[in-house]
């Protein structure tokens, strides 16, 4: 019998441990140096700095929550961006909301966008948007409702392997055209943007940038402990089974259905809570988010940071995306280049991601030495 | 016989009156010189009259808004503004008379009025000394704007006209008037002869009638009629988003052909299809840039060689990267979308980011008309047929080939296939390069249709995904079935539910079809299907 999932947390899980320690000093050191040190210190962290650092954590909550089902479970969503961009609308109607009647047509209830579409008064599903605790709630349950359902009816029917990859997909396409349509009440094409407020803060203050940082590092170690939990788990290896032998696994007399529906909701609520703090940092939130290439590349980081290790989606997420914004600023037709390479590089040559490379350099001397037979993998690291 | 003594009138006029109307001609355009708009009426009235070759061009002059005089000898010029100066030429032979300053010349202004008149009395000039095609077109025109005044116009006409379509229109001209006339005979007689015609004056002046016609026979008469122009139409309707549904599922077809190959056939998600669909229509692009006098023929010459350009990236993409991922679909997937967003960036480093226009050749374009409300388009038939064409080529390349044997032995057992002495490495590589052709020519008949640009292959990929997983993987037949049963119910609700929605239907429905039919509609039955 195995030890319980928090003692394996401390005794094994020796990547996490790495990553959470920086994750914490990351979000204790950026926020302080942002607030107290005086703007030409060398230490001192931009706005700039502080945003984009905290869009990374997002991204990288969002490559823990695909970890969670492609890693663990086996499921490779293409959707997984659609969870991410409800929580964020979810996080943008409430914003929208605290405008009040400082936009351009000062209309106490309504946003912009709809005096402008001339709606005679709030849609349905905007009531209650103005509390933000209702807000979140429903920034988080609406996202996880859609994957019970969705979840729920493809499991049932064992829709496996690519054509569930293909129909999240086509979740996230018709979503993405439908928040599209000006018709939907989500500000069509412009989608949500011009906040101003959260809790009656200015977005603009260096405190609640600085509030934003602290919750998405905090949040992000949260949703690792609780990932981390729930893989320890007796569920967390059930769904290792069905990610190895699904039919082995039902066999067995494991609602294979219920533990991929679990999964699948669980990923998508963690997705969802990246875009509600995702959506304040930036500033916008539009349908491209909904996009279906946005989806793959979460994939991608998953991928470059090592699938199934969770720690390594984090990394995965954070290294891609910073790559990212230095290639965008300073060789922008070389980035998609550079990311197209290092899909192919990543899946030829690297199939345990960056996590896995010392843990492939070691084998590969290993076996140079003759100690040990290919393939054995007890060198490398992470549950993979 | 009114419109024979009529027509002889005319033709005896003219033969009498052409000599002295040389000189008399200049003059009589005089006053469009003046800013005297009634005096241009009249000047137009007697233009048409004059029933002289002429006349028409100088209507076509002030009608396209090009006709000017000089200042200061009033003599009557075309100018078109080149730069600071205008370029002059003869109204009646073309031939260049230099510049001249802006100051120097003045345009022949008419009110809208006018306009209209003119329109009209271009098309009765046509009808009487225009080409056939000429002829029908100005009946046709002359349709919407039927007047008592054109009556002896049209008698005379039919007296002379050999062209059927033309005499039926200058036919169903005069039935239009008798509608107005007092005695119920005629209307009646009228009425049968506009034989529920779809052009839409014919609707519109029957309306009338069936409303509040005084003699009862004549107005049952219209009310029929316009009942059943309204069958007519609803049905007409229907066959038109039919038509458009099985275009937009051709199009479906010869996007997802290729995939059903290289994901259908070899289990490849391959992400990259789209771009070869782009390519292949880049290929068009750079076909026609190198041979711009023959466009109408480059099209030809593109196809295989847009089928040459995909086909051996495919082959390298499958020699380089793919051959080492076989049995790990989802490696593929990300692997051949890394593939796709290095040819995207690549096409658009070398052509620049902007979409390019393809020329669609002249035979292609144009249309079809069935009656006077539906109207078919060249480009939509051709790549119906096209579509086609290609399923049929590749079925028959996959059953009565030796390559096809191969492949098939391959894709069915590879380790048995190997052990007869198939180089399995070169069929799948081969395979490969086949569904990427595909792709290729799918971009061919692409570029007739949209712009081309680096992002057109993304509006592809998802849709023909969906077709093939609709259709059942491994299934030429299921693509079709699928390809055309999407296009046209995705036309068939659009007119209720607007473009946008009627894909999110299509793309709901398709999601949940999926969960009653996970292996497609023509699922592969058998051991192999459980990996």
């Amino acid at each position: 019998m195995k030890a319980g999932p928090i003692t394996q947390f401390l005794t094994e899980d020796k990547g996490g441990q790495r990553l959470l320690l920086v994750i914490l000093a990351l979000s204790i050191y950026m926020p302080l140096a942002h607030l107290l040190l005086p703007s030409d210190s060398m230490f001192y962290v931009s706005s700039y700095t502080l945003t984009l650092w905290g869009k990374y954590l997002c991204y990288g909550m969002l490559a823990l929550a695909v970890d969670l089902v492609w890693g663990y479970c086996g499921i490779l969503s293409l959707g997984h961006g659609a969870f991410f961009a409800l929580g964020g609308y979810g996080m943008g109607m409430y914003l929208m909301r605290q405008i009040g009647d400082r936009g351009v047509y000062g209309d106490p209830v309504l946003p912009d966008f709809m005096v402008f579409l001339s709606y005679e008064k709030l849609p349905w599903f905007w009531l209650g948007m103005d509390m933000f605790w209702f807000a979140m709630i429903m920034a988080v349950l609406v996202p996880g409702l859609l994957a019970f359902v969705f979840g729920w009816l493809a499991f049932r029917s064992r829709v496996t392997g690519v054509y569930l990859s293909i129909i999240t997909q086509a979740l996230t396409f018709s979503l993405m055209l439908a928040f599209f349509r000006n018709e939907m009440g989500f500000g069509g094409n412009n989608g949500l943007t011009d906040f101003r407020d959260i809790l009656g803060f200015s977005l603009q203050s260096s405190g609640v940038r600085a509030a934003l940082f602290f919750a998405s590092g905090l949040l992000l170690i949260i949703a690792y402990l609780v990932c981390r939990y729930i893989v320890n788990s007796r569920l967390g290896r059930t769904m290792v089974a069905v990610r190895d032998a699904e039919s082995r696994t039902r066999f067995l007399g494991y609602r294979v259905e219920w533990v991929k529906t679990f999964a699948f909701v669980a990923s998508a609520m963690i997705a969802a809570i990246a875009g509600i703090l995702y959506v304040p940092q930036v500033g916008i939130i539009n349908p491209s988010e909904f996009s279906p290439i946005q989806s793959i590349e979460i994939i991608v980081w998953v991928a470059v940071g090592g699938r199934g290790t969770l720690y390594g989606a984090v990394l995965g997420a954070i290294v891609v995306n910073y790559l990212k914004t230095w290639f965008t600023s300073h060789y922008p037709d070389m980035w998609l280049f550079f990311l197209g390479a290092l899909f192919v590089v990543t899946t030829l040559f690297m199939p345990k991601g960056l996590v896995g490379v010392w843990g492939q350099v070691k084998d590969y001397i290993a076996i140079r030495r003759g100690y040990q037979k290919p393939g054995d993998g007890t060198a490398s690291q992470g549950g993979a | 016989m009114k419109a024979l003594r009529f027509g002889s009138l005319m033709l005896l006029a003219w033969m009498l009156w052409t000599p002295a109307l040389a000189d008399d001609f200049e003059r009589l355009l005089q006053p469009l010189t003046s800013n005297n708009m009634a005096a241009k009426a009249q000047v137009v009235q007697k233009l048409a009259d004059t029933g002289d070759a002429r006349a028409l061009v100088i209507f076509e002059a002030i009608l396209d808004g090009n006709l000017h005089f000089r200042r200061d000898t009033g003599e009557l010029v075309l100018a078109s503004l080149s730069g600071n100066m205008f370029q002059l030429r003869d109204p009646y032979t073309g031939e260049s008379l230099g510049e001249a300053g802006r100051r120097e010349v003045s345009r022949v202004n008419v009110n809208n009025a006018i306009r209209s008149d003119l329109r009209t009395r271009r098309a009765a000039l046509q009808l009487e000394i225009g080409t056939a095609t000429d002829r029908r077109n100005a009946a046709r025109r002359l349709m919407s704007q039927i007047d008592e005044e054109l009556r002896p116009l049209f008698e005379g006409r039919l007296q002379v006209e050999s062209s059927r379509a033309t005499r039926r229109y200058l036919e169903m001209g005069l039935a239009l008037m008798d509608l107005q006339d007092t005695d119920p005979r005629v209307r009646m007689a009228a009425i049968n002869t506009l034989d529920n015609d779809l052009l839409p004056v014919v609707r519109r002046s029957l309306t009338p009638l069936a409303e509040n016609d005084p003699n009862e026979a004549v107005r049952e008469a219209a009310q029929r009629s316009v009942r059943d122009i309204d069958t007519l139409l609803k049905v007409n309707r229907v066959a038109e988003n039919v038509y458009y549904g099985i275009s937009l599922g051709s199009v479906l077809l010869l996007a997802a052909i290729g995939l059903a190959i290289t994901f259908g056939v070899m289990g490849v998600i391959n992400m990259a299809h789209g771009e070869m669909i782009m390519l292949g229509a880049y290929t068009t692009y750079v076909v026609q840039l190198m041979m711009p006098n023959h466009i109408e023929y480059s099209i030809l010459v593109a196809i295989p060689a847009a089928f040459m350009v995909a086909g051996l990236v495919g082959i390298l993409i499958e020699r380089g990267v793919i051959r080492f991922l076989y049995g790990r679909p989802l490696e593929t997937l990300l692997a051949t979308f890394g593939i796709s967003l290095i040819l995207q960036q690549a096409v658009r480093s070398i052509f620049s980011p902007l979409n390019r226009q393809v020329t669609t050749p002249e035979w292609m374009s144009g249309s079809f008309e069935i009656n006077g409300a539906l109207a078919l388009t060249y480009n939509r038939f051709y790549i119906i047929i096209f579509s086609l064409l290609v399923l049929a080529a590749l079925m028959v390349l996959l059953k009565k080939t030796h390559f096809g044997l191969q492949m098939r032995a391959v894709t069915q057992n590879r380790r048995m296939a190997s052990a007869m002495g198939i180089r399995t490495g070169w069929v799948d590589a081969l395979t490969f390069g086949l569904g990427s052709g595909i792709a290729g020519i799918a971009g061919v008949a692409l570029s007739q249709l949209t712009n081309v640009g680096p992002n057109m292959g993304q509006q592809y990929i998802i849709d023909s995904f969906l077709v093939v997983v609709f259709g059942g993987v491994g299934n030429l037949w299921g693509t079709l079935v699928g390809a055309m049963s999407l296009g046209i119910t995705n036309k068939l609700i659009e007119p209720w539910t607007g473009a946008v929605l009627a894909k999110i239907v299509i793309l709901v429905a398709v999601i949940l079809f999926i969960q009653k039919r996970p292996r497609g509609l023509f699922a592969l039955k058998g051991r192999s299907v459980e990996d």
